[in-house]
């Protein structure tokens, strides 16, 4: 019963940005007022049809999202479902390499952080989790493109690919949006490491966020576990410290994290917007921050509205599988 | 960071807490309390957090002695201060690519984040604790609908609803005034719903309890059981999401600058708008419009969240570290709360 809260939900957080989106007035206003006469902006008011009674446009609004009917960008004239098509993946693509990093910082760091509770490891790897958290993306961002792009040249500064690369990857009609499998598409190592090295920065950067994030998860349950009796037991069987570990402790601990690590999918939305505009990443953050620079406010919802329902539908998802997965969670 | 040694435990401290009294009522508050009951690791990360977050404050009440110049200065007694200047006697950390000081925008900066934590706080407080308490304890439809709404709200992605209305409050752009209430209400309305759950959950919890019903009982009216048996009983877990979301504001604050919909500059100095100012900076290698500004974010983000992760362990049977009671009565086991159950559930 508890899964049918997705639908009003879904419901809650299309109408807030409705809401406060018209509470501004019009968007045409917003984005031409002052540049055009009174006259012709009433004209494109009304052939926007914003001058309908607010309830119309609610309801036109209502039916654009679920038929996936976003309205058109003023600033260039695009559809919103095609800037979110075009768009999307990079972000996703971003996302996938931030997971992966925390994931491999994150655990296993959080696992020796738990093991050596309130030790001189614990501390230093807490110090640096919270740190890591503690410092915005964009901040943490420019300091590594600072540091290894401008300093040090072992990365290109900003973008996804070099281009030359996005050449021959037109050439070889990769056009997917995910640049890796574009640059597997060419069969040329040199396209494919291009687009690793534009991608290991902002990589870094969103994924050390979270990583820190990840870390404190597995450090809690890790603590929790270890001092659970199945382990007590364990270890006056005599089974070695590092087994009790790696055999014992980590995959209970572990459970709690998968279901958090989903819900943090906001956070790493979030961050991403951040880290796409600080590294030109052209996905749907670099966008959206282009789009409020234009004060384009159509496309700002469109994109807004589908980022918080994929964050909605997201946790949902996390949940089943939370009861999948651990039998003891019951709604 | 190395832990302080706790030293002198005495015979004092070998009486437990419940046999001395309650104590001056100053040990009692939320933060000296948590202070006196914490040991190693955990009271070095507190003493620490709590060292720059006072830092951070001073700098921010004082920036009108501390900063040099003013924000938005942009010529000393020598003339123009000129662009992109690096470091030197006359400007600690160089000047931006606007001419301003930098030194100078920190320090101002910090005041600006202070007024924007002190008013997010506060007024989301107001808010979660009024809803939560009046929707806990009366329920009905409107408080499974305000649970609803907070649910979707808190599911929100946190920034890009502060976009959304810093775009609705300020149209993206203001005066120094009317920039920090709009990043600051902006933030509030983020924050709102944590207070909501977390309130509303405890006056749930308390008002089924006994000492409620004796005192309806005795006839006593629905304020006066709100506010002195219900509302006392359920703020005991703030001031740890107090921490938690101050560090949050700074960050969130930050990323509204950064995506320029912070306060102008001629109006109030901000970290983030300086962060987005310094992009291109990064490029040409200069270095000192980004970090500046960039550490202050640190700093501050980190001392609040050094305090709330230490509050939030001391609030936790499982983290807390125990070897003073150690110290104290000498065995652990008869003494503390058994650390095996209840795991799940506390994770986030």
């Amino acid at each position: 019963m508890r899964f049918l809260l997705i639908i009003p939900t879904v419901f809650i957080l299309v109408t807030t940005v409705f809401v406060l989106m018209r509470a501004t007035g019009d968007p045409i206003t917003a984005a031409l007022g002052g540049r055009l006469t009174p006259d012709q902006l009433a004209e494109r008011i009304h052939a926007a049809g914003y001058d309908r009674p607010i309830l119309v446009q609610y309801w036109d609004y209502l039916s654009g999202v679920f038929t996936g009917d976003l309205g058109t960008t003023l600033s260039d004239s695009r559809p919103v479902t095609e800037v979110l098509t075009t768009y999307g993946a990079a972000t996703l693509e971003l996302s996938l390499y931030a997971v992966l990093v925390a994931t491999v910082l994150g655990v296993p760091f959080g696992m020796l952080s738990g093991y050596f509770r309130d030790r001189v490891p614990d501390a230093v790897l807490r110090v640096l989790a919270i740190l890591a958290y503690a410092t915005p993306v964009f901040f943490a961002g420019l300091l590594l493109k600072l540091v290894f792009s401008v300093w040090l040249g072992w990365f290109p500064v900003a973008g996804r690919v070099s281009t030359a690369g996005e050449i021959e990857m037109r050439k070889a009609g990769a056009d997917s949006g995910f640049m890796v499998i574009d640059a597997l598409q060419t069969g040329d190592p040199a396209v494919l490491l291009d687009v690793l090295s534009h991608a290991v920065l902002p990589a870094m950067a969103l994924g050390l966020l979270t990583a820190g994030i990840f870390l404190r998860l597995v450090r809690t349950n890790m603590i929790g576990t270890l001092g659970t009796d199945y382990v007590t037991a364990a270890r006056s069987r005599g089974v070695r410290e590092r087994r009790l570990v790696t055999g014992h402790a980590w995959r209970p601990a572990l459970i709690p994290v998968i279901t958090v690590a989903g819900m943090q999918i906001a956070m790493l939305l979030v961050g991403a917007v951040l880290t796409e505009t600080t590294f030109e990443w052209r996905g749907l953050g670099f966008q959206l921050a282009q789009y409020l620079q234009a004060r384009d406010f159509v496309a700002v919802q469109g994109i807004v509205v589908v980022m918080a329902v994929v964050v909605a539908v997201t946790n949902f998802l996390v949940d089943m599988i939370a009861v999948l997965v651990d039998p003891r969670v019951r709604y | 960071m190395t832990a302080p040694e706790i030293t002198g435990a005495g015979t004092a401290g070998a009486a437990p807490e419940h046999l001395r009294g309650r104590g001056a009522w100053f040990k009692r508050l939320p933060v000296v309390h948590q202070l006196r009951q914490s040991v190693g690791l955990q009271r070095g990360m507190l003493v620490a957090g709590l060292v720059l977050t006072v830092a951070f404050v001073v700098l921010a009440a004082g920036a009108r002695w501390i900063a040099p110049y003013g924000w938005a200065q942009l010529r000393g007694p020598d003339g123009m201060f000129g662009a992109q200047q690096p470091p030197s006697a006359d400007h600690w950390f160089g000047t931006t690519v606007g001419g301003y000081d930098v030194l100078s925008r920190v320090v101002w900066g910090a005041q600006t984040a202070l007024f924007v934590v002190v008013v997010a706080v506060l007024s989301s407080i107001v808010v979660g604790v009024v809803l939560g308490l009046l929707s806990g304890y009366f329920g009905g439809w409107v408080d499974r609908l305000l649970v609803l709404v907070a649910d979707a709200v808190y599911a929100f992605p946190s920034l890009l609803l502060a976009i959304l209305l810093a775009i609705v409050i300020s149209g993206g752009q203001s005066s120094m005034w009317g920039g920090i209430f709009a990043a600051a209400l902006s933030i509030t309305v983020v924050f709102v719903p944590q207070y909501f759950r977390v309130v509303r959950a405890e006056v749930v919890r308390v008002k089924g309890e006994a000492f409620v019903d004796s005192a309806r009982v005795l006839g006593t009216g629905h304020w006066r059981i709100m506010t002195r048996h219900v509302l006392r009983n359920s703020i005991r877990t703030l001031p740890l999401i107090v921490t938690l979301n101050a560090s949050e504001a700074i960050l969130t604050l930050a990323g509204l600058g950064f995506l320029g919909f912070g306060i102008e500059p001629t109006a109030a100095a901000e970290w983030g708008y300086d962060l987005q100012r310094a992009v291109a900076d990064v490029t040409s290698g200069i270095w000192w419009t980004a970090l500046f500004p960039g550490l202050a974010i640190v700093v501050a983000a980190m001392g609040m969240t050094l305090v709330g992760e230490s509050l939030n362990d001391l609030a936790d049977p499982r983290l807390r570290s125990r070897s003073r009671s150690k110290q104290v009565s000498g065995k652990v086991a008869a003494t503390s709360v058994v650390a095996d159950d209840q795991q799940k559930g506390d994770v986030a």
